[in-house]
């Protein structure tokens, strides 16, 4: 099997300037996804999973600025390109889900106007055929009577359905690949089986790459084929979903897998992962990020960090892996 | 033996215009033991947050009773129990810790707020009682001056916890107490409120969304769907044999890591009901459940025993 990869993003580094400091948020950020394949980017709050999104979309805070890397995409590098050939791109090409779709909707526009506007904007559709074509999408996410329901507005419309509808706006145009931002936190279990079962569906169909951003890890192995573990900034692990759950490799991976709540653990069994992240200002920086939470830091831990790769598409960023 | 609490027929209907009520909580009943861990799960908009209001006396009831040790507090204005000897009796850690802090207020003040009105304590009795409890929810004391904003997410949870066990509460509600925080932190702060049970000896409703935290923690589940109890039974039994069709989704839904376990899972389609004025005789779940049979929209099934200790509202349960 000889993969596509519909984006690989290589070497991407990112810095925030703050009044105290510069903020290394990203270091040396490298990763790919195929064509039709769901990967995951897993790591606790301040990780880098959102920055490194933000930075491939173009949407990054004034304050951050990419300092070095690629993120190549149907032949271009999206960091290069101008921002009005970035704005072609996304919408028709690239498209994200948000985490707050109740925020991320405009609150005084109809839902079938914001589904219109997409498709009029990137998707070829005139004004008058729009309102059908707008229909059909909600359809497709299966909202039930539609024809119903393109006239609300999303104060109307509860959390999950709001959240089929940013589905619905970022699918619209069939785009090669979605970035979806923790998009079912906030929604009821049930409704985020339904919401992930969606996205799947959607993805197989049309052969879309998809990055999907979470911190819950059971949830990124049931849908994704591939989990990218990322701690401080950096890529600690990437492997197949089921091999990473199965034999995590980087201390981290395997401290992160063992605090979540699962199947048959009891609650004694949960261990939490001792310190916290780094402060990324510091000018002395292990090379390691996690050296100083890590149980199994050798002397070899200070060089730079090395890029192992231990398996078929495993690989690992550490001197003593498990 | 008088169980702590005791739920009778409890309900809240919500005017919503037109005469048209909003049945937010409907008819529910149910007992916490001494020492008891009760899970409260179900779906946004079921009612768990108006029931847990109602226990908590910051709402009144439309009818029913709340029996605590066998004193009721359905009667009492929710106004009028703020200053009630009762009110140190129930206590709340909220979802969001760092929201449901005063941002004025420093980690001690915040600890020492409830301590003062309702133990009216003071001075340097008050001073060592915030710095025990600082050391019982392992806040270091060193924290004590900071305000919200200069705290942890993890932090900011053991204050509420702080200040919630700070009256000596026998009933503890925690509504989604670790939802805002990372996994590393949740397992911290899971750990310590099992560690406070066990210690001050309190009884625990566990508000979550989280089926897998729920197993962990509870004793016993209620699960809730518009506005009724359709399930209740022991954590581990309920989870390995749900016997209502929502329960069985739920427990469909949850995250499963392992492929080979993904079979015969259950999925909703369609939305609930209204909780306006609901018919009598339908089942609340009609209409998204898979089974679905006539009887179901003829008569509303009841919450009735199925085995021992458990309870399901549904026809062929």
């Amino acid at each position: 099997m000889t993969a596509v990869p519909a984006l690989a993003v290589e070497d991407l580094s990112v810095e925030f300037r703050t009044r105290s400091g510069t903020v290394k948020v990203l270091d040396h950020v490298g990763f790919s996804v195929d064509k039709g394949e769901t990967v995951a980017l897993v790591g606790e709050s301040g990780s880098g999973k959102s920055v490194t999104a933000f930075a491939v979309m173009g949407i990054l805070d004034p304050a951050g600025r990419v300092t070095s890397g690629r993120a190549l995409f149907g032949g271009a590098d999206l960091l290069a390109l101008s921002e009005h050939d970035l704005a072609e791109q996304r919408g028709r090409e690239l498209s994200m889900i948000f985490q707050n779709p109740r925020t991320a909707l405009n609150p005084i526009r109809k839902v079938g106007q914001q589904i219109a506007d997409v498709l009029v904007r990137h998707g070829g559709a005139t004004r008058p055929d729009a309102p059908r074509a707008a229909v059909e999408m909600l359809k497709r996410v299966r909202i039930p009577d539609p024809e119903r329901r393109v006239e609300a507005y999303p104060f109307e419309l509860s959390g999950g359905m709001c959240q089929r509808i940013m589905i619905a706006i970022a699918l619209a145009c069939r785009p090669a690949l979605l970035i979806a931002d923790e998009p079912t936190t906030g929604l009821d279990v049930t409704t985020q089986a339904v919401i992930m079962d969606l996205i799947g569906e959607l993805a197989h169909e049309s052969g879309m790459a998809t990055i999907f951003i979470t911190h819950d890890l059971a949830l990124a192995a049931e849908y994704c084929d591939r989990i990218v573990v990322m701690h401080a900034g950096h890529i600690v692990e990437a492997a197949p979903a089921r091999e990473l759950f199965a034999h995590p490799r980087h201390p981290y991976s395997a401290k992160l897998l063992a605090a979540t709540p699962g199947e048959t653990v009891s609650l004694a069994e949960l261990a939490s992962i001792p310190g916290g992240l780094p402060d990324l200002r510091r000018p002395d920086l292990p090379a390691c990020r996690y050296s100083d939470r890590c149980e199994r830091r050798l002397d070899d831990c200070a060089r730079p960090l090395p890029h192992r790769v231990i398996g078929e598409r495993h690989t690992v960023s550490c001197w003593n892996p498990l | 033996m008088t169980p702590l609490l005791d739920i009778a027929e409890l309900a809240k209907r919500f005017e919503v215009g037109n005469k048209r009520l909003l049945y937010a909580v409907d008819e529910v009943t149910f007992a916490i033991g001494r020492g008891e861990t009760v899970g409260l799960v179900g779906e946004s908009g079921c009612g768990k947050s108006t029931l847990v209001r109602l226990i908590n006396r910051l709402l009144d009831p439309t009818s029913g009773s709340i029996r605590l040790a066998g004193t009721e507090l359905a009667d009492m204005r929710a106004r009028a129990f703020a200053g009630n000897a009762n009110r140190a009796r129930i206590q709340m850690v909220f979802q969001d810790a760092g929201d449901s802090l005063n941002p004025r207020y420093t980690a001690a003040d915040a600890i020492a707020d409830p301590i003062r009105r309702l133990k009216k304590m003071s001075g340097a009795s008050l001073k060592s009682r915030v710095e025990a409890l600082a050391d019982m929810t392992g806040l270091p004391r060193e924290l004590l001056s900071r305000f919200p904003h200069q705290l942890s997410g993890g932090q900011k949870a053991r204050v509420g916890i702080a200040r919630a066990i700070a009256v000596e509460p026998e009933l503890l509600i925690l509504d989604e107490p670790t939802a805002a925080l990372d996994v590393s932190v949740q397992v911290v702060i899971l750990k310590l409120l099992q560690q406070l049970k066990r210690e001050l000896g309190m009884s625990y409703l566990f508000v979550s969304h989280d089926l897998n935290v729920v197993r962990l923690l509870c004793d016993r589940v209620l699960v809730m769907y518009l506005g009724k109890i359709v399930e209740s039974g022991p954590a581990a039994e309920l989870f390995a044999d749900p016997r209502h069709p929502y329960t069985r989704a739920l427990i469909s839904a949850i995250p499963q890591a392992d492929p080979d376990k993904r079979v015969g899972r259950l999925r909703l389609s369609g939305e609930p009901r209204s909780p306006i004025d609901p018919d009598p005789t339908v089942c609340r779940f009609y209409g998204r459940c898979p089974r679905g049979e006539p009887r179901c929209s003829a008569e509303m099934p009841v919450l009735r025993t199925v085995a021992s200790a458990r309870q399901a509202a549904c026809h062929f349960a």
